[in-house]
């Protein structure tokens, strides 16, 4: 497998030789284009946002103006959106996931295990735009019917709470993002506490500790970081996805305090409205907006990639 | 005699358990929501139309989506030529030759990093490099972002795949004289086939349902097109558009696109798992 440096060979081998330094710097070149593409694609949206950048400079960030015809454009109600439909997702999908790797590992008999690991990873490869069909015509008007009202009448004291239930808002969305992103959180925490050493969880449960108490006081503290990762992995996704988002989240430049309202989020303004911008300031503007998203996924995954180390080099190992 | 755990300890353990129960309950009736809602609401619009006529203008009843089902299919085609060859060969690079270098260290990393890459950003880089030059949408582009997609996807399977095997592979063909190239190509190739298909498979199952790297590269079409130099009309923009507009026609043959797009991709997923397993077992 390593290098495969042969000892001094014989002449005829010449062309031998050759065909190998080919193959070699081929290899070499893909395993070079995949750094090189992450590069490029900061590169170029770096130089073309360069326009709306110059004439916005650091307000664009904060500014909640967006107005193509006045050609004002600011990122703030769309990172606002992002922000908040991620928070909402994070909320209910962490524990969510949580809960399901606890069930799979400790709980379930291998074979129920088995096929529900199998069945949740499916709902991983459902595709967004499905998500985002769903969430409109079913799940955003169930959340209208049901779930909302009932949220007014008991917590409607709340600001979070206020105004009509329309289903279709920022509510909605960060719901589907969390059955999105849960999926995949759930995957790496089963594989965290699959980690945990058999003998330290089994002494646990020779002191008498109760199954919820490995868990809680062994598996979690064993396996904190990978989980912390495993997080900072369904917070990636659930700051990029676009097309469920863009279905149900209403499509408004407004920054409202309610849960039920209609906003936006960065991906969703892009799907929205770049096929449609002609005005180079507006264009340069969408793309400056992609730069912000790229800059903060890139973040996270960078977290996510130095907690989960451990368990990556496990994955090449024994896939 | 062995003391028992107090009750309150057994309690909270019971109400967790249930409650973990629970969850994974309502995961799987998430799947199943999504799954049998796409079904009922999507059935009803796959007829022999739907796979051999054009979409019709709102309001007239009929026609198909023939031009996006085959537009999806050549995007994902070409982009699977494009993303396989480089894939494989960055994953032979990982996994045969760089192992612990610095490049191969850095190129995971890119991997990881870019399979966590919102994909409409990539849509937007090949915007700007190929569409905003060249002044149009074109299927090329649309097939570009779906490879780019595709290749992190492609390479570290491969590599995964390769490093399962023994090394006395490798070591019995170098021995019979056979180059590095010829070893990694004619029998490590064949030796990890099922495991580099799965690998490709799921590629493709990935972007078979991507829409936010299409919707300003490829856009979309109504016509038949002949190539892909210009807007190529794909299901998944085809879904988008038609869902949002207010035509019940339109939204139902959204559906039925949305149920094709649904059995395709859990099909190419649970294909590859086959395989995967056949390997294992």
């Amino acid at each position: 497998m390593a290098d495969l440096a042969l000892p001094e060979t014989p002449a005829k081998t010449q062309t031998w030789r050759q065909g190998d330094l080919i193959f070699r710097w081929l290899s070499r070149g893909c395993a070079f284009l995949v750094p090189a593409l992450i590069g490029g694609i900061f590169l170029a949206l770096l130089i073309y946002s360069l326009p709306a950048i110059k004439k916005f400079g650091v307000g664009f960030l904060v500014s909640p103006e967006w107005n193509p015809v006045a050609q004002e454009f600011g990122a703030a109600s769309s990172i606002f959106g992002t922000v908040v439909s991620t928070l909402i997702a994070m909320l209910l999908a962490v524990p969510l996931s949580l809960a399901i790797a606890f069930f799979l590992v400790e709980l379930a008999p291998p074979a129920v295990s088995r096929v529900v690991s199998t069945l949740i990873e499916l709902l991983a490869a459902i595709p967004s735009i499905i998500f985002g069909m769903w969430g409109l015509f079913v799940f955003a008007p169930f959340l209208q019917a049901h779930v909302q009202p009932w949220l007014a009448s008991t917590l409607g004291f709340l600001p979070l709470f206020q105004g009509p239930p329309m289903g279709i808002g920022i509510m909605s969305a960060g719901t589907i993002l969390a059955f999105m992103i849960l999926p995949f959180i759930c995957a790496i925490a089963r594989d965290v506490f699959l980690l945990v050493p058999r003998t330290i969880r089994e002494s646990a449960f020779g002191m008498g500790a109760t199954t919820w108490e490995v868990m809680y006081k062994v598996m979690i503290p064993y396996g904190l970081v990978g989980l912390i990762g495993a997080v900072f992995l369904g917070l990636g996704r659930a700051l990029g996805e676009t097309m469920a988002i863009t279905f149900v989240i209403g499509n408004s430049h407004r920054i409202s305090a309610s849960l039920f309202a209609a906003g936006n989020s960065i991906a969703s303004t892009l799907a929205n409205e770049f096929a449609e911008a002609t005005e180079p300031m507006y264009v340069s503007s969408l793309i400056a907006l992609g730069l912000v998203l790229f800059l903060i996924t890139y973040l996270v995954q960078i977290l996510a990639q130095f907690l989960l180390r451990r368990l990556y080099r496990s994955w090449s190992a024994g896939l | 005699m062995k003391p028992r755990p107090p009750t309150g300890r057994r309690i909270v353990n019971g109400v967790v358990s249930g409650l973990a129960a629970a969850s994974a309950l309502l995961g799987l009736l998430a799947l199943a929501w999504i799954f049998l809602g796409v079904l009922s609401r999507g059935v009803g619009a796959l007829n022999v139309d739907f796979f051999t006529r054009l979409p019709n203008p709102p309001g007239i009843p009929g026609g198909g989506v023939a031009n996006a089902i085959i537009g999806t299919l050549a995007m994902t085609g070409l982009a699977t030529l494009l993303a396989v060859p480089l894939g494989m060969m960055a994953g032979v690079f990982l996994s045969e030759f760089g192992q612990k270098s610095r490049l191969a260290d850095h190129s995971r990393f890119a991997a990881n990093v870019l399979m966590g890459m919102p994909s409409i950003i990539i849509g937007v880089f090949v915007y700007a490099i190929l569409v905003l030059p060249r002044g149009k949408f074109s299927g090329y582009a649309g097939a570009l972002s779906l490879g780019i997609i595709m290749l992190p996807v492609v390479a570290r399977t491969a590599e995964d795949m390769l490093r399962l095997l023994p090394n006395t592979l490798r070591e019995a063909g170098l021995a019979l004289g056979a180059p590095t190239w010829k070893v990694t190509l004619t029998i490590l190739f064949r030796a990890a086939k099922p495991g580099l298909l799965t690998g490709i498979l799921l590629a493709v199952a990935r972007v078979s349902g991507e829409t936010a790297p299409l919707l300003f590269t490829a856009l979309n079409s109504p016509y038949w097109e002949s190539s892909l130099a210009g807007p190529t009309p794909n299901l998944t923009v085809t879904i988008f558009n038609f869902a949002m507009s207010p035509y019940p026609d339109w939204q139902q043959m959204a559906w039925g696109a949305s149920l094709l797009i649904t059995c395709g991709v859990l099909t190419l997923n649970l294909t590859a798992r086959f395989f995967l397993g056949e390997k294992h077992s």
